[in-house]
């Protein structure tokens, strides 16, 4: 692997971390050089908060970096880059994040078929032993891009 | 929360509406909520911040996922008069179609309740009800 591709990466990364939705939420992207590997960090911020009694975060916020690191690291795998869509996304929640703490989420690339590529990813507080948050998906590869006809309704 | 105590000391349902507006995540998001034919509806109008693909441009999975899991709690805290905000224990969710950048809409139904975790599914559809653009599956345990 060229250290080329490497940068162009780490470049991309940068670019998906600026994503409207994640930057919105002050989300970082830490990474993205390895193969098939991602990982993310989210500060906490009121802005956050699905429980107003304990200020513990909304579970749409954990999907939501979760969804973008399983996406980061999908792009990770590919040799070509290419556009990708979620198709579906399984998360189990292991324990509530605690309140003013950063979140990390990281993700790995486990197959990338022809049409669609599987991922499993987690998100934890520090310690990857004690995860808040544990995930499976799957994504589509949309070879050739969006010039594509759209599928059939 | 004080809300919902206090529409279960008043012997009523809670107005879904004002139980969004005190979640700040859902603020953030532009969620608002209604009650329509006897169950709960959300609405979230587009804006910038919800963008997930600047190139189509289509709403991040994330806020699918959040707009999913908000109206399953919505639902159950409604449907139940739980005093507390119901706990996700697991979710998946579907994306079955781009969402654009319009107005969203989101549903959710109880499939089951015990007495500890329900199970609740939810969809959301944005210019036509009866092509869902994501679906969710989820148990929630109410805490009480």
């Amino acid at each position: 692997m060229s250290d080329n591709w490497f940068d162009k990466l780490r470049d991309l990364g940068k670019q998906m971390g600026q994503t409207a939705y994640i930057a919105g939420l002050k989300g970082e992207v830490l990474e993205m050089v390895a193969p098939g590997r991602a990982r993310m960090r989210l500060p906490y911020g009121p802005d956050l908060v699905g429980d107003p009694d304990t200020g513990i975060v909304h579970g749409g916020v954990i999907t939501g970096i979760l969804d973008h690191t399983c996406g980061m690291c999908v792009t990770a795998a590919l040799r070509t880059p290419m556009p990708i869509a979620t198709l579906d996304l399984r998360i189990d929640y292991m324990k509530p994040a605690v309140p003013g703490q950063d979140i990390f989420a990281e993700a790995e690339c486990v197959k990338v078929g022809h049409d669609v590529a599987f991922v499993r990813g987690l998100a934890h507080q520090g310690s990857r032993e004690e995860p808040i948050a544990l995930c499976t998906g799957a994504f589509m590869l949309i070879r050739g891009g969006y010039q594509m006809p759209p599928a059939a309704e | 929360m004080e809300l919902l105590a206090r529409a279960i000391a008043e012997g009523r349902d809670p107005d879904p509406d004002a139980l969004i507006a005190a979640i700040p995540y859902c603020r953030y998001l532009g969620v608002r909520a209604a009650v329509k034919d006897g169950a709960v509806s959300l609405i979230m109008p587009f804006a910038a911040h919800l963008v997930g693909n600047p190139m189509l441009p289509a709403l991040h999975g994330g806020v699918i996922g959040s707009l999913l899991e908000t109206a399953a709690i919505v639902q159950v805290v409604w449907e139940t008069r739980a005093p507390k905000m119901p706990k996700p224990v697991d979710i998946t969710v579907d994306y079955l179609r781009t969402g654009k950048p319009v107005e969203t809409y989101a549903h959710a139904r109880i499939a089951r309740q015990g007495r500890r975790v329900v199970n609740v599914h939810a969809e959301l559809w944005q210019e036509d009800e009866t092509k869902p653009i994501a679906a969710l599956r989820g148990h929630f345990l109410i805490q009480s």
